[in-house]
């Protein structure tokens, strides 16, 4: 039995707080297996049949909402899809009125996306199921993190001793805080890099994490570059002079990863908006792990699911 | 703690396995299109064991591949701790080829029901016969082996303990009360 099997386990995954090297090393190692699971002839195993899963997101989103879906249907779960737009939240229902209607329909786990921070875990408390954080306001993306930390671990076949470095608005990045706090739990090193009006001072005092504004300093010795979606809808506030000022300074291109190590492989979260925070050529070219890591992500939240949703404690 | 009794020793466990080995063969007329597939854990040195004595025998390489059944069990919100999964490799197309199923101890055929599972959805096989090294009785499934190294009548408060060169460093099958394994 190893560590992440007999200690308690956590039944939640809102954030990376109460999750331990080992628990996370497991999900990882376990998508592995996810990953043979998807290149069978029947994609499908019977884990978690019985169980019935909610996917519910007041947020727009289309992949991951269809990466957790496919997640739980290759383990047998049923989804049921609730999207805020299509339901009485629109008429003013409150979150916790709307989850404890959806819990009498016997759902057993929910997938939660929200604009607002810390949603996730007032589902769990109203609902008192398993609960995962598809993203929450500013706060956290964590299967996201674990689908990056896979993605480069797949690359080096460990994350020792890696450097992870993330370029644009970290600010704004749910992505880039949860990496922040994932990947030095796993033995990387994270630089943040963006203008200095999207780079907030408190990500610097987590273990593992240097901030910085010079773009060549923070992929220089990187083993992987991830380019962060230049959140456009919030950039009303000043936070840069103009979109092609921050394209010639902060966009991961081919020049930029010439400062990189030679293998240096190209992340990006998606949706990307090209030629401003990546260049097509770094987005298609033979470094981009991009299309991996969509790939990765389904393995990764059918490992999750079955970390939270099997077995007693 | 002492078993209550050796059931197998190496010498006995090499002779059940080259007597299954010539069973196998008898039964499929030569060994041209099989597989063999252990189930993890013990069934995998067992199985290599297995294919290795084919290939004396008839004078033919055979794929071996391992099966991790975890993913199919029926138990696992009974289960306390989330089970380990482990590797499934078949590297080779299952289409075509009668498979000999391997596990170290037939008991309520559960695991093997799930195997059957978990096989199949890898393809289609002409055919799947089971092997197993002590059938220890005490089915909740219609299910039977094929191939049987020693049938032992058990009582549900025993253990049957199969320790291989491979996984445990010593080759005996032992019998234990329950209680004294808890």
């Amino acid at each position: 039995m190893t560590a992440a099997a007999t200690s308690a386990r956590p039944r939640h995954l809102l954030d990376f707080q109460d999750w331990s090297p080992e628990r996370l090393t497991a999900i990882l190692d376990n998508a592995d297996t996810m990953l043979q699971v998807l290149d069978r002839p029947v994609k499908k195993v019977p884990a978690l049949q019985g169980l019935t899963i909610c996917t519910a997101f007041f947020e727009n989103s289309t992949r991951t909402r269809t990466s957790f879906e496919l997640a739980a249907r290759r383990m047998s779960a049923d989804v049921m899809t609730f999207a805020a737009g299509a339901s009485s939240v629109s008429k003013g229902e409150s979150l916790r009125d709307t989850i404890e209607v959806l819990t009498q329909y016997k759902v057993d786990a929910y997938i939660v996306r929200h604009h607002a921070s810390g949603a996730a875990h007032l589902v769990h408390q109203y609902s008192g199921k398993p609960v995962i954080n598809a993203g929450d306001g500013r706060r956290a993306h964590p299967t996201q993190a674990l689908l990056d930390a896979y993605t480069v671990r797949q690359e080096y076949g460990s994350l020792e001793g890696k450097t992870v470095a993330i370029l644009g608005d970290v600010r704004h990045s749910r992505v880039a805080r949860s990496n922040a706090e994932l990947l030095p739990k796993l033995g990387a090193k994270v630089i943040l890099c963006g203008p200095a009006t999207l780079l907030p001072a408190d990500l610097g005092a987590l273990p593992g994490v240097t901030l910085t504004t010079d773009p060549v300093q923070a992929v220089r010795g990187a083993h992987a570059v991830m380019a962060l979606r230049l959140q456009q809808e919030r950039m009303t506030g000043g936070y840069l002079g103009s979109l092609q000022e921050y394209a010639d300074t902060y966009q991961v291109n081919e020049a930029l990863m010439g400062h990189a190590e030679s293998g240096a492989i190209v992340l990006h979260p998606g949706p990307m908006n090209r030629d401003v925070e990546i260049s097509a050529e770094a987005a298609d070219g033979p470094r981009s792990r991009i299309l991996k890591q969509v790939e990765n992500g389904q393995a990764i939240r059918m490992s999750v699911l079955y970390h939270l949703l099997v077995g007693r404690d | 703690m002492a078993p209550k009794a050796t059931i197998l020793s190496a010498d006995e466990i090499r002779r059940g396995l080259t007597r299954i080995a010539h069973e196998i063969v008898e039964r499929n007329k030569g060994a041209q299109d099989l597989a063999i597939i252990g189930v993890h854990t013990r069934g995998i040195p067992l199985a290599a064991r297995l294919a290795a004595k084919l290939s004396e025998l008839e004078g033919v390489e055979i794929p071996t591949g391992m099966l991790d059944i975890t993913l199919y069990r029926d138990d696992l919100s009974e289960v306390a701790h989330q089970p380990i999964i482990r590797e499934t490799h078949v590297p080779f197309d299952i289409a075509q080829r009668r498979v000999v199923l391997v596990d170290d101890v037939l008991y309520t055929g559960r695991t093997v029901r799930a195997a059957l599972d978990a096989l199949i959805d890898l393809g289609r096989p002409l055919g799947i016969q089971l092997a197993v090294l002590i059938d220890r009785g005490h089915r909740e499934l219609p299910i039977r082996a094929d191939y049987v190294g020693k049938n032992l009548p058990t009582a549900k408060s025993e253990v049957v303990k199969v320790k291989l060169q491979e996984t445990d460093g010593v080759d005996i099958v032992e019998l234990w009360d329950l209680e004294d394994v808890k």
